[in-house]
């Protein structure tokens, strides 16, 4: 207790612990529509392309990361749906392109020009994001802070209409709703999930924060606005025992969440089972 | 005046025409089947009424009194759905959603469309159950539903009953007569000859160029039915 109580001393543990759940909170709404819309995929693309986009960025030793990786990630969101609906080269294949390519250039770009001493321990941190939320920048903490109650305003204010795309496009378009527009939105407004979690749990485990909670939840509810609540629940309470969990263990703080999320999961499963 | 009229419709994917030469014109309390073998552009043509497809060549036409939004659609089941956690009143109060002024949420009067669409389809019971934990014939009632929900006027269904028991599908399509009695324009697209003659008013037969449009018992005495029940679309 007295470990934690020294921790949240300090005001960027505590803005660190807000936006950890914010980010998690914001995963796992869009998640659940990812999921059954089979667009999990495009989440685990997108963390590729934002790798090398930071990989770009910390060449060019920009003040801030996020400005630069945010529309090129976007960008990629964009072309990667337009693909999907491509029938010449499939989703799948396409993002195995993108994200083979990005991770590839990204790589070499960090070694063949990074002023850096320890290019190994960048790419870690990128890869499975920072060893401690201390070394969050107070910046990046707006940013994140901003962006999350963005994401919530779109999800709340665009629910009945996502819902509508997610469970029947075909009807929804025939209805006149403009379907092509809403899953850019939701294209777009994952990759900048993707970008704000990337400080939190690094490119490669940040596609768990979108699947786990919603996977957990559609275990236990049978209608969408429960799973969307118990997705949101499940987020947040992972993601804080996770953040609470690393700085008691000194673990590194994304692993920490993921590996939370994960036990979520499991226990979610375990419940589904008793209660069929 | 016609609800829907088309003239020399060419229609396909990608500028390739799989079915052409298609005139016809609904009615207002017609009840349309659109048959025709396999891949000969059934649910093409219905696509292409929706607007969800251009067509190559032609025009569709739609009457003064009714617009496109007005056109409640049955759609083929996806595997989506299949698993898809929503509840029924979910799922039936989306229907309501349409194109036009921007509404975040649902209104009250929207709420009660849904109730009322729920009850006419047996199936207000089932209002808090979960989709996918429902049979076959009643997801259908609950897309059914739905579907009222958006129209007053015109149904279009895309093989509504694949998948469904013979009981159930007998079911279904006394539960379509019955809406067409109370005056609801229906579309189906069918490969079930038998119940198209059976229950259909009007006939459309589908093909590379169309085979025959007109009124049920004309069709009887057509060519097109002979050889196209010939080829065992008929037991």
């Amino acid at each position: 207790m007295q470990t934690l109580a020294y921790y949240l001393s300090f005001p960027f543990v505590r803005y660190a612990l807000v936006v950890g759940v914010l980010i998690s909170l914001c995963a796992s709404l869009f998640g659940v529509t990812l999921v059954l819309k089979r667009y999990s995929f495009i989440g685990d693309g997108l963390s590729h392309v934002a790798f090398g986009a930071i990989a770009i960025a910390t060449v060019l030793k920009l003040s801030n990361n996020t400005l630069l990786v945010m529309p090129i990630t976007i960008l990629a969101a964009v072309v990667l749906l337009k693909s999907g609906q491509n029938a010449k080269l499939k989703g799948d294949s396409a993002i195995a392109i993108f994200s083979v390519s990005a991770m590839s250039i990204g790589y070499v770009l960090m070694n063949v020009f990074s002023a850096s001493s320890n290019v190994a321990g960048d790419v870690c941190c990128t890869l499975f994001g920072s060893t401690s939320i201390l070394t969050l920048k107070k910046e990046d903490v707006w940013i994140s802070a901003v962006f999350s109650v963005l994401v919530v305003a779109v999800f709340v204010i665009f629910y009945n209409r996502i819902f509508t795309v997610t469970f029947d496009e075909t009807f929804a378009k025939a209805s006149g709703i403009k379907t092509n527009a809403y899953n850019f939105l939701i294209a777009i407004v994952i990759a900048v999930i993707i970008v704000l979690g990337m400080n939190l749990v690094g490119s490669l485990l940040i596609s768990a924060l979108v699947v786990f909670p919603a996977l957990a939840a559609m275990r236990l509810v049978n209608n969408f606005k429960g799973v969307i609540i118990a997705s949101a629940v499940i987020a947040v309470v992972s993601a804080l025992a996770g953040m609470i969990a690393s700085i008691y263990l000194s673990t590194p703080t994304g692993a920490s969440i993921v590996i939370c999320n994960l036990i979520s999961y499991l226990i979610a499963c375990l419940v589904g089972k008793i209660k069929h | 005046m016609a609800y829907i009229t088309c003239k020399d419709l060419s229609l396909g994917y990608d500028g390739q025409v799989i079915s052409e030469k298609i005139n016809f014109d609904v009615k207002k309390g017609d009840y349309l089947c659109i048959v025709g073998e396999n891949g000969a552009g059934k649910s093409t043509l219905m696509k292409t009424l929706l607007h969800l497809i251009e067509p190559i060549s032609g025009s569709i036409e739609y009457g003064d009194d009714i617009s496109l939004t007005q056109i409640g659609y049955l759609p083929q089941q996806t595997q989506i759905q299949k698993d898809f956690p929503a509840s029924v009143k979910e799922i039936v109060l989306s229907g309501t959603i349409s194109a036009g002024t921007f509404k975040p949420f649902y209104s009250s009067s929207d709420k009660e469309k849904a109730l009322k669409n729920m009850e006419r389809m047996d199936i207000l019971d089932l209002k808090n159950k979960s989709y996918r934990s429902l049979s076959g014939g009643q997801q259908q009632r609950v897309l059914l539903a739905r579907a009222l929900c958006a129209t007053e006027k015109m149904l279009i269904l895309d093989e509504p009953v694949t998948g469904l028991d013979p009981k159930v599908t007998a079911e279904f399509y006394r539960l379509i007569k019955q809406l067409n009695k109370e005056g609801l324009t229906v579309i189906m697209v069918s490969h079930d000859l038998q119940a198209a003659i059976n229950y259909a008013t009007h006939i459309l037969h589908v093909g590379k160029i169309q085979q025959f449009f007109g009124p049920t018992e004309d069709y009887l005495e057509s060519c097109a039915f002979r050889k196209f029940s010939g080829f065992g679309g008929e037991e």
